[in-house]
């Protein structure tokens, strides 16, 4: 039961980490449903003002500091999917039953 | 549907980052009496695919994207409120990390996606499931309603979201979400809300003839 648990974390990590870096290059670069109606509508402009947060280091899925894009998005989508992995896994650990209060 | 900063009007902005702050506090207040051995890992893969998933845009119909959001998906592994803090982990880290989202609209974004996707989601999920019995047809055809739901109540969220912002009718939109996030608080912890208790304190005060 253990076991099996495990080897579907892994698979489930692995084709994760699959998606992020051969599939999401090649995602489609259109706007998204919110994009599209905002330039429609004419305010797009209106979300590229200002942003409180202005050090993501990962603007747009790239890294700033490599050239092919494709490649950019590939390995900035790995690097997403390890944190959030390790971020969640480190939440969880801090949830479970008993450690809070 | 990740709403950029600037779209939003600030007191927006603030009344649903108010509503998701109190949903998320009760989420982990949930999961804690849930979560076992067995549930830690497993949060991280599906916040992990949760992310993977949603960076990969397909195209729709007129020159628009769009992708997968991943609510019900991690509602129905998890249950809802761990997949709505799921959910905040994503958009956290999307943008902070990413510039997937304003910092100011994460408020907003959480709303959407996590209490409208994720709780309504679910309970959209549950109530078809129980209606067709608990079968296994069901259990896919509620899957199946529930995920196409999650999307469009939680696009129809950031649209109404967008439309009071976008109007004089602020105001309007202020004093809905403001009264159902205080009366929220004032059912679970009254004694949060410092206004409501000065408000009984001059009379009790008066009655007892005054204490000073």
């Amino acid at each position: 039961m253990k076991n099996q648990l495990k080897g579907f974390l892994w698979v489930g990590l692995g084709v994760s980490l699959l998606l992020a870096i051969f599939l999401s290059p090649f995602a489609s670069p259109s706007p998204d449903g919110l994009e599209k109606v905002a330039e429609r509508h004419g305010f797009a402009e209106k979300g590229e003002g200002w942003t409180l947060w202005k050090y993501a280091p990962f603007r747009d899925y790239t890294l700033p500091w490599i050239e092919n894009k494709k490649l950019s998005t590939a390995i900035a989508g790995a690097m997403g999917v390890f944190a959030i992995f390790l971020i969640a896994v480190g939440f969880a650990t801090c949830l479970k039953k008993g450690k809070v209060r | 549907m990740h709403i950029p900063d600037g779209f939003l009007s600030h007191g927006l902005n603030a009344a649903t980052f108010v509503v998701s702050a109190g949903a998320c506090a009760y989420g982990v207040k949930k999961v804690n009496q849930k979560f076992g051995e067995k549930e830690v890992p497993l949060m991280g893969v599906t916040a992990a695919f949760v992310f993977a998933a949603q960076m990969l845009n397909f195209p729709v119909a007129g020159g628009t994207s769009g992708h997968f959001l991943g609510a019900v998906f991690s509602s129905v592994l998890l249950g809802p409120w761990a997949a709505l803090i799921i959910m905040t982990l994503v958009l956290v880290v999307q943008c902070l990390g990413f510039a997937d989202g304003g910092l100011t609209a994460l408020g907003s974004n959480i709303f959407n996606m996590g209490v409208v996707g994720a709780l309504g989601g679910y309970a959209i999920f549950w109530f078809l499931y129980r209606l067709s019995g608990r079968s296994q047809k069901g259990f896919f055809v509620a899957l199946a309603v529930a995920s196409w739901f999650s999307v469009v109540l939680g696009s129809t969220a950031a649209a109404l979201e967008l439309a009071i912002s976008g109007t004089s009718i602020i105001g309007v939109g202020e004093a809905i979400i403001t009264t159902t996030a205080v009366s929220l608080i004032l059912k679970t912890r009254p004694d949060l809300v410092s206004c409501f208790h000065k408000r009984i304190a001059p009379s009790g005060l008066a009655q007892e003839g005054g204490v000073s």
